[in-house]
Parts: C-alpha cells; sequence; structure tokens
C-alpha cells in the first residue's frame, strides 16, 4: 500500500497516455466527417469516455489512490447519467 | 499513516478534501449537461446547424493544446517528486503557457462570434431559430464557465510555481501542487466532454 502510494509513473506512460488521447481526438473528429447519423452521438461520448478514463486512472492518479475516490467519481458519474436519462425520458415520451 | 502526515500537515485529508471539491464541480457541470442534452434532444437539427458556425479545427487543437497541458502538469509533479526541482519548474511553466494558450485561441473565436453579432441577447442572435438561440446560449456559458476555470487554473499555478521557487513546495512537501494538479486535470476532464458536445454534432 505505502509502495502504491508513492508510485511515481515512469515519463513513458504519461507520453504513451498523452498520444492515445491526441489520436482519440483525432479518430473523434474524423468519425464526425464519415456520418454515422444518430450513432455518431454515441461515438463521441464513449471516446469521451475512454480518455476521461486515462485521465483519471493515469493522470489525475487514482490508479494509486485509495479506492474511496475511484467509488465516488463512478458514484457522480452515475449520478448524472441517470438523472439525465430520466430527464429525457420524461421529456421525449411524455 | 505517519507518512501522510508532515509538518503538521496531513496530506491524506488534504487529498479527500480535494477530490470532495471535484466531485462538486463534476455535479455543476452535471447540471450543465443535463439542459444541454433535453434541449439538443428537442432540437437536434437546429443544433447542428449552429454548430456548422464553430470551426472543429480550431476546437481540436485547442483539446490537443489543454491534453498536453495535463501532461505537462503531471510530469512536473513527477519531476519534483524525483527532486529535479528545475525541470519541475520548466514543467509548471509550460503548463502556464499552455493554458495560456488555451484561453487565447478561445478569446479569438469568441471574438469572431461576437464580431458577427452573435453573442448572448444580441439581436442578430435572436433572429436565428430558437434552437440555434438555444445552442449559442450553452455554448458561451458553458465554455464561459470552462475558460474561468481555466484561468482560475492559471492563477493556481503561478502561486504554486512561486512557492515552488520559494521551497516552501519541495519533494518532501508537495500535496499543494498534487491538488492544484488534479484541478487542473479537471478542467482537461470538462473540456474533453465539451469539445465534441460543440463542436462534433453531426
Amino acid at each position: 500500500m505505502e509502495n502504491e502510494k508513492n508510485h511515481i509513473i515512469p515519463y513513458r506512460t504519461f507520453l504513451f497516455v498523452l498520444a492515445g488521447l491526441i489520436t482519440l481526438t483525432i479518430i473523434s473528429v474524423t468519425l464526425t466527417q464519415i456520418s454515422l447519423g444518430t450513432l455518431t452521438v454515441a461515438a463521441a461520448l464513449l471516446i469521451a469516455a475512454v480518455k476521461s478514463f486515462f485521465v483519471l486512472r493515469i493522470f489525475m492518479h487514482l490508479k494509486f489512490e485509495t479506492r474511496m475516490f475511484s467509488i465516488g467519481v463512478v458514484a457522480v458519474t452515475l449520478l448524472i447519467t441517470v438523472v439525465i436519462i430520466i430527464t429525457l425520458l420524461d421529456y421525449l415520451f411524455r | 499513516m505517519k507518512d501522510t502526515v508532515l509538518a503538521g500537515r496531513d496530506t491524506a485529508g488534504a487529498k479527500l478534501g480535494m477530490w470532495l471539491f471535484l466531485f462538486t464541480e463534476i455535479l455543476l457541470f452535471g447540471g450543465m449537461f443535463l439542459l444541454y442534452a433535453v434541449d439538443r434532444a428537442k432540437h437536434a437539427a437546429e443544433f447542428h446547424a449552429a454548430a456548422e458556425g464553430l470551426n472543429r479545427f480550431v476546437g481540436a487543437a485547442n483539446t490537443i493544446i489543454l491534453l498536453t497541458s495535463s501532461l505537462t502538469m503531471a510530469l512536473s509533479i513527477a519531476e519534483l517528486r524525483s527532486g529535479r526541482r528545475e525541470r519541475s519548474l520548466m514543467f509548471q511553466s509550460l503548463t502556464i503557457l499552455f493554458g495560456c494558450i488555451f484561453l487565447g485561441v478561445k478569446y479569438f473565436e469568441w471574438t469572431a462570434k461576437i464580431g458577427h453579432g452573435i453573442f448572448p441577447d444580441s439581436p442578430e442572435l435572436m433572429k436565428l431559430p430558437k434552437g440555434q438561440i438555444l445552442f449559442y446560449g450553452l455554448y458561451f456559458v458553458m465554455t464561459g464557465l470552462h475558460g474561468v476555470h481555466v484561468l482560475a487554473g492559471i492563477v493556481v499555478l503561478v502561486f504554486m510555481l512561486i512557492s515552488t521557487i520559494n521551497r516552501r513546495i519541495t519533494h518532501h512537501d508537495y500535496v499543494r501542487i498534487e491538488n492544484s494538479g488534479l484541478y487542473w486535470h479537471l478542467v482537461d476532464l470538462i473540456w474533453i466532454f465539451l469539445f465534441p458536445l460543440f463542436y462534433l454534432i453531426t
């Protein structure tokens, strides 16, 4: 535990993550040009979610912190998602 | 536990406090995303038409700038913890520079829009269909609030830079810059969602 807490992520990992994030950004922009119809929003959000995962785990160091913070992030994200889904159901099928 | 309490500073508590604050920030933007979701669902075609008015390559460039600033932020902390203070100072300065570039690009984007008469409540905007008015309303409020966060992040990072120069932040005592970094990454995280939702609508 103590070892993990003081873990210093190597340079290489950080650079790989940035390369991945930039690649995903470019993929996201390219996907917009080839229209996927209604799937576009889903694809854009999925890519954004994957990018967030890496920012949270590596840049924000969650991988090496107490589980409590990760659980909190998941809980807050779920709360927003559920509220958005319920509100949309209400608006669209009223 | 003894390693987390240093010079009268409870680093575990400091981090917990920071994360709780970040949760409230996520919820703040979450409320706006909720409004966005409903408006877009009701005015899909008009949102698409309005989004055509934004330059997605400028948006993508700004995304890459902000992502890179997150990297330099993370590197500055890794360098500091490894005891390489000078390199940490360099990466901290780079992070601040990237933040300023991001805001500069945003400034030019906004002034271009305002130059075309598109700003909240402008006569030009009010002539557009309702969905487009809503789109630009959300655009200015959400990217504006995000911009305020970037500005706040830059101010905080300048204080961290000064503290590192004065050796009040060292490789033994770095929780303040770690927490500042968390804030900076959160601002990056929010932009990761703002970018596709405003620039990439088809």
